[in-house]
């Protein structure tokens, strides 16, 4: 249950996305972050719904994940909105009830803004849809890479979040385990008031606790034992390819930005 | 004539400097290409020999060589190369996201090319029978077969020795028989000198070599059939004798002929079944 909200996320199939390169996909993500902030007016905006929903049609990801996935952020959204409506005093005033005043510039920041915040979401969960938790990790060390000459421990981040990912289901397991077995000692997870069930948590956590620490120690134990000796020298198993659909891609991305710099006003 | 590939000589090993040796004096050979089995029970130092072997601690006293290496801080890396070590918790000496990650994890911190990788995870997966679970997480697998992907990352790093330091102690049946029958085919089929450290008696019967270990010290040494001889003795150092043993003994004692103390039940049962056309 709780396994399917972290991998729930990473919905395998075969698509242009999925097969695209972790890189090329961080670097889109991370340039459409800036290209947003570019738009302006209803044509820049509408350019950037066509090319968002374009690469969630090209996903292949069944909209209930997309959707599923977003409830929480939805509240964001509109909460935003209102903030706007309420809050923006400029332009012509569009609708009016008693002290309520709706301006147009506040319509048009409400929508706007929370337009954007809704596209910069649903580009990052396509990111995280089409690609597994270890490839964006394989990415970020290879686009992190150069920064190994600043003595930034690339290898060693990269490492730290692949152990972290594989031992996510593995203390899940533990967990649940643990929590039965408290259970039937009488610890109350589910039922009583608030401060009870946080109080709660500290049986489950402390052996959790002990136990991680000691297959921290095993773990080291069997890396160094299999000739672990840090990330010098090291080769890689995993090989990430840069194909023409990544440059593609990045070329269409390129002309977006160069058609909302001619729509802004 | 056997070659003695692994040298222990006077090795005593403390944890702390205040407490007891964990291993004192200890001194014996490991011969190439031969199962020895390192009995005892909790405490009697059977995993600290295990650590000691391939430089996880350095002795206090007495040396160990191996292959013509004596153990120290500058060939400990070339020891390891030789050692490959199996442990006792199959999900925490997992160290890839995936079967295949997991078994070139060893390869990639030796520095060995993509190409070579590929073929050697290929090949030492194979040789465990796991080679259709290339991608599988290892949540997805059972003890047994995580002991199995463990046994292929020592194998893909072709080392001369392989230590399995209670590998089979948190598996269920099952799971001890296919890590068992794995290791019983590597050893015929690529002649590996196999050391386990148990204290599943059973296990020990298969090997051709038996070392009891107590209270640090070594304390007897022989093949199985003549350490179950003992078998008093052993039940007074806190281990069992296998079921076969135990029988073929009472029986002796009813009176019925058996012509020795038989190390497996398949044994037993042939000698028993045809006992009748003997007399």
């Amino acid at each position: 249950m709780m396994e399917k909200m972290i991998f729930g996320r990473y919905v395998p199939a075969d698509s242009v996305i999925h097969r695209m390169d972790p890189r090329s996909k961080l670097i889109i993500v991370l340039l459409f972050v800036c290209v947003v902030f570019i738009a302006n007016n209803a044509i820049t905006y509408g350019a950037l719904v066509v090319y968002t929903l374009l690469m969630l049609a090209m996903s292949k990801v069944p909209m209930r994940f997309v959707f599923g996935g977003l409830k929480l952020v939805f509240i964001l959204i509109i909460f935003t909105f209102l903030m706007h409506i309420f809050l923006t005093r400029e332009g012509p005033i569009i609708f009016e009830l008693g002290w309520f005043k709706v301006y147009e510039e506040g319509l048009r920041q409400g929508i706007f803004i929370s337009l954007r915040f809704f596209l910069l979401i649903l580009i990052t969960s396509i990111l995280t849809l089409t690609t597994a938790p270890i490839a964006i990790t394989d990415g970020l060390e290879s686009l992190l890479g150069p920064l190994k000459k600043l003595k930034f421990p690339v290898h060693e981040l990269a490492l730290m979040m692949s152990i972290a990912l594989r031992f996510i289901p593995t203390l899940m397991e533990e967990t649940d385990k643990i929590m039965k077995a408290q259970s039937a000692r009488g610890v109350e997870f589910s039922s009583g008031p608030v401060k009870d069930r946080v109080m709660a948590i500290i049986p489950l956590l402390i052996p959790l606790f002990v136990s991680s620490f000691k297959r921290a120690e095993e773990l080291a134990t069997a890396m160094e034992a299999r000739g672990y000796r840090g990330g010098d020298g090291r080769t890689r198993y995993r090989k990430l390819v840069w194909s023409g659909i990544d440059t593609l891609m990045l070329l269409l991305l390129l002309a977006l930005t160069i058609l909302l710099i001619i729509f802004r006003t | 004539m056997k070659n003695s590939l692994v040298q222990i000589r006077n090795l005593s090993f403390k944890y702390d400097e205040n407490a007891d040796y964990a291993l004192k004096d200890v001194t014996f050979d490991i011969y190439e290409g031969e199962w020895l089995a390192i009995v005892g029970h909790n405490g009697s130092g059977k995993s600290t020999m295990a650590k000691l072997l391939n430089g996880l601690n350095f002795p206090k006293e007495g040396s160990i060589t191996v292959d013509g290496l004596l153990l120290s801080e500058e060939t400990v890396w070339d020891i390891r190369d030789k050692i490959g070590m199996v442990f006792q918790n199959p999900d925490n000496q997992f160290v890839g996201t995936t079967v295949q990650d997991d078994v070139a994890f060893g390869l990639e911190n030796h520095g060995i090319e993509r190409e070579e990788m590929i073929k050697r995870v290929h090949n030492a997966l194979e040789s465990v029978k796991m080679e259709q679970f290339l991608d599988q997480e290892p949540h997805h697998l059972s003890g047994g077969q995580k002991q199995r992907v463990a046994i292929a990352g020592v194998l893909a790093l072709r080392p001369n020795i392989i230590v399995l330091d209670e590998a089979t102690s948190m598996l269920d049946p099952r799971g001890r028989e296919e890590v068992l029958e794995t290791i019983r085919q590597l050893k015929a089929s690529q002649e590996m000198t196999v050391i386990s450290i148990t204290h599943d008696l059973e296990e020990a019967a298969k090997a051709d070599r038996m070392i009891v270990m107590n209270k640090g010290q070594l304390y007897r040494e022989g093949s199985p059939e003549d350490i179950f001889q003992l078998d008093e003795e052993l039940i007074s150092l806190g281990l069992d004798i296998p079921f076969p043993v135990k029988m073929s003994k009472m029986l002796k004692g009813l009176n019925i002929p058996v012509s020795k103390h038989h190390l497996s039940e398949e044994e037993l049962v042939e000698e028993l079944w045809t006992s009748h056309l003997k007399m």
